[in-house]
């Protein structure tokens, strides 16, 4: 998944002459970045600090301030768990226990092959179906620990490539 | 086949529904109307906010006579395409209508303004929302009234900012309109931060033409000509919805240059957040939209004074602008008609947690916490009692069952409780949530979102955090309760915005009410929910019929048991997780 820094630099030129380079327009451009990559590599701050107003500090400091950037690559698949009140008050933690133990790896973090990345987020919108995980896009409702290491079960039958291409949608 | 299909189908597309499986059904169906098995033009609708029994289909015949299904699994709707769609025979046991007393219950008592286009119309049309009445206040606006005039109306009308603070909508906007500036701003916030709310989530799914009408008529009354709507990023089909909505309206005239054939114009972009809690708060999403961290700012000066790049603005919650075309059209004396004196008509909520009826509703302001719980939502729907209900989010507190029939939905009654109105949430406990666990949760998500600027919330909401979570594992000191206390009153004293100001609330609360749960967790070192598993254990009564099913969920496999004997834990290798009592049927599980 290796990016080169020309390839990284021509995609992200790209980037800024589609959502502009004015100061203001920060976040939006590393939504775009990390949409584009799935993370937000170092070489793209310094391309986007050396080719618009904005500066590195600004950069750094809106990626390192909202919970959306990563600053690292992540798995093919990311699963995000939602600990949200009704899914807290639903067993949302039992669910993080669950994945942690199946997937071998704790909350934040991304299997050693590269596949799975595990985190928690704050609420999904989907009280209703209390507890949820999500899968990329996907909400799975009405969860219990066995259920929830299952999600991981159903995925791995799945053929590497089509996880790819669910990923891209 | 004749060229006018017999039914028309709208399938429920929002996130809830989908979640619960609908876009399967609409593949299905659309599978069946291509291959001429079902007769019927299909079409998707919004959420009714019936969240605890989706996917919902709403199936209308060719006189005009409307069917809704809800829990449409694979199986139903088989039945519903064979003796509907294909004989003609609605599947009467499985229609949600007024004779049946529960629909009724869940009902009767709510009153629809803002979620009145919600589940009815396919919210990806314009055409659809201009029929349901659509526009038709922008157009009285810009042709009949003149700014100040929409001000005084929304004045009238009551109108409170529906994000939680509760400050008179009208009189925001007058604030702005005075400001003699060339250039102004207006501002919706669809950030909806606060964990389980999804009332905005809901409306922008489903309706989100009327919150572009609200900001529209927001833009006109304030003298702004350009807005933006700061939705969070975690709601991508609202995004999806409102990007197309907004090339829909910009495409036939209701947004742009010249609105309505009118010299007034209005350009409206869409920010998505970047998973900051703290950007719900006006001078952080502002700061957000400018390209930085999102750090609130002292107040004076007021947006209406100095916004956004420093001109005139005002920013409203997606509920309070989807609410003004309804104002507009009905006028402001039909508005305040509904409600308690000093607050005017409808709230929305979102009643999710231990609830058998788990959604959306709306309910106009004075109704009690007892008939929201109790009727609308059916209680806890299962054998335990109802213990409280949380409000308010990160921001709120908790109430007791014991007030819920003597508290009203009020701005000032709530505050008095010491919980708040809030955004919107709702969350239904019942005796197996633990109260202190309850407050550590909201304090470890505030304490998680604190942007960092105010030593206090940094630093005083951290070590609040660290008290509960010493509570909650068993070690608790017994000066623990004075200095949660004090250090509540010093984090909302000193904090420059409202999450630090109300971060405290839940512990507040929770104090308040539930002072003999912490006395519990420190000096007898017990949790009587059995939540906190260092000071509970769990015990299999002779209530017990064997029926196997906690020895198979239990995570660690530390029950035994033959069918239909008692099954006994091992304590030796129970890890206090709760499963069993959570999956018992027959209460046989008890906590020790």
């Amino acid at each position: 998944m290796a990016n080169c820094r020309c390839d990284i630099e021509k995609k992200v030129a790209k980037l800024i002459k589609q959502i502009g380079s004015d100061p203001a327009l920060a976040i939006p451009l590393l939504q775009a970045v990390q949409n584009e990559f799935r993370f937000i590599p170092k070489k793209a701050i310094e391309y986007i600090a050396a080719h618009t107003d904005m500066t590195e500090t600004q950069l750094y400091g809106a990626a390192t301030f909202y919970s959306q950037f990563r600053l690292e690559p992540v798995g093919e698949v990311i699963i995000k768990v939602c600990h949200g009140t009704a899914c807290h008050v639903g067993g949302a933690p039992g669910l993080t226990e669950a994945l942690e133990t199946r997937l071998g790896i704790k909350d934040g973090e991304t299997t050693a092959d590269g596949k799975y990345t595990l985190s928690s987020v704050a609420c999904v919108g989907c009280c209703s179906l209390a507890p949820v995980v999500m899968v990329d896009e996907a909400a799975h409702a009405k969860l219990d620990r066995k259920s929830a290491a299952a999600l991981i079960d159903n995925l791995e039958k799945k053929p590497r490539a089509k996880a790819r291409s669910a990923k891209n949608e | 086949m004749s060229s006018v299909s017999p039914f028309k189908i709208a399938v429920g597309m929002s996130s809830c529904n989908i979640a619960a499986g609908s876009q399967n059904v609409y593949n299905r169906l659309h599978a069946a109307a291509a291959a001429g098995t079902v007769d019927a033009e299909l079409s998707i609708m919004g959420c009714l906010g019936f969240c605890h029994a989706e996917p919902q289909i709403r199936v209308t015949d060719a006189a005009g006579k409307q069917f809704l299904y809800m829990a449409v699994n694979p199986a139903k709707l088989n039945k519903i395409i064979a003796d509907h769609l294909r004989n003609g025979t609605p599947v009467a046991q499985w229609i949600a209508d007024d004779s049946r007393p529960d629909f009724v219950q869940l009902t009767g008592k709510q009153h629809r303004i803002i979620l009145g286009n919600c589940g009815k119309i396919n919210p990806e049309s314009l055409n659809a929302y201009l029929v349901a009445g659509g526009y038709q206040a922008l157009e009285k606006v810009l042709k009949t009234m003149s700014p100040a005039d929409v001000c005084e109306t929304v004045i009238a009308s009551g109108l409170r900012g529906r994000g939680g603070a509760g400050f008179p909508t009208g009189l925001k906007w007058k604030f702005a309109l005075k400001e003699l500036n060339e250039k102004k701003y207006v501002i919706c916030n669809a950030d909806e931060g606060d964990p389980g709310a999804f009332m905005d989530r809901t409306t922008l799914e489903s309706d989100p033409f009327a919150v572009l009408e609200g900001i529209t008529i927001q833009a006109f009354a304030t003298g702004a000509n350009e807005g933006y709507i700061y939705c969070r990023a975690e709601y991508p089909l609202a995004i999806r919805r409102l990007k197309m909505a907004i090339a829909d309206a910009g495409a036939r005239g209701y947004l742009g240059k010249n609105i309505l054939s009118t010299d007034f114009s209005f350009e409206l972009h869409i920010q998505e957040g970047a998973g900051a809690f703290v950007c719900g708060e006006e001078t952080a999403l502002m700061a957000s939209i400018e390209g930085q961290r999102g750090m609130p700012r002292l107040r004076p000066p007021f947006p209406a004074q100095s916004g956004l790049f420093g001109k005139p603005t005002t920013i409203n919650n997606v509920e309070t602008l989807a609410g003004v075309p309804w104002i507009i059209r009905n006028g402001a004396e039909a508005y305040s008609a509904i409600g308690t004196e000093k607050s005017k008509g409808t709230k929305v909520f979102a009643l999710a947690g231990k609830i058998k009826r788990s959604g959306l509703i709306e309910v106009p302001m004075g109704i009690s916490l007892a008939e929201i719980i109790e009727e609308i939502g059916g209680g806890t729907g299962t054998k335990r009692p109802v213990k409280a209900v949380q409000m308010g989010g990160p921001s709120g507190g908790c109430i007791p069952a014991e007030l819920f029939a003597s508290t009203h939905i009020d701005y000032d009654e709530l505050m008095r409780t010491g919980a708040i109105m809030g955004s919107g949430g709702m969350i239904v406990l019942d005796d197996t949530t633990c109260m202190v666990d309850v407050a550590r949760y909201f304090l470890d998500f505030t304490q998680h979102e604190s942007c960092g600027k105010c030593t206090f919330c940094r630093i005083g909401t951290k070590r609040m955090l660290e008290i509960l979570t010493r509570i909650c594992d068993g070690d608790g000191r017994p000066e623990d309760i004075a200095e949660l206390e004090e250090l509540s009153v010093k984090v909302k004293d000193t904090s420059l915005c409202g999450l630090g100001q109300t971060a405290p609330n839940p512990v507040q609360t929770t104090l308040r009410y539930f002072r003999h749960e912490y006395e519990e967790h420190i000096h007898d070192k017990k949790c009587r929910a059995g939540k906190c598993k260092n000071l509970c254990g769990f015990e299999i009564t002779d209530q017990c019929t064997g029926c196997t099913v906690c020895a198979k969920q239990c995570p660690v496999n530390a029950i035994a048991g033959a069918p239909k004997k008692q099954h006994v834990i091992n304590q030796e290798l129970c890890i206090h997780c709760g499963v069993c009592r959570d999956v018992c049927n027959f209460e046989a599980v008890k906590v020790i």
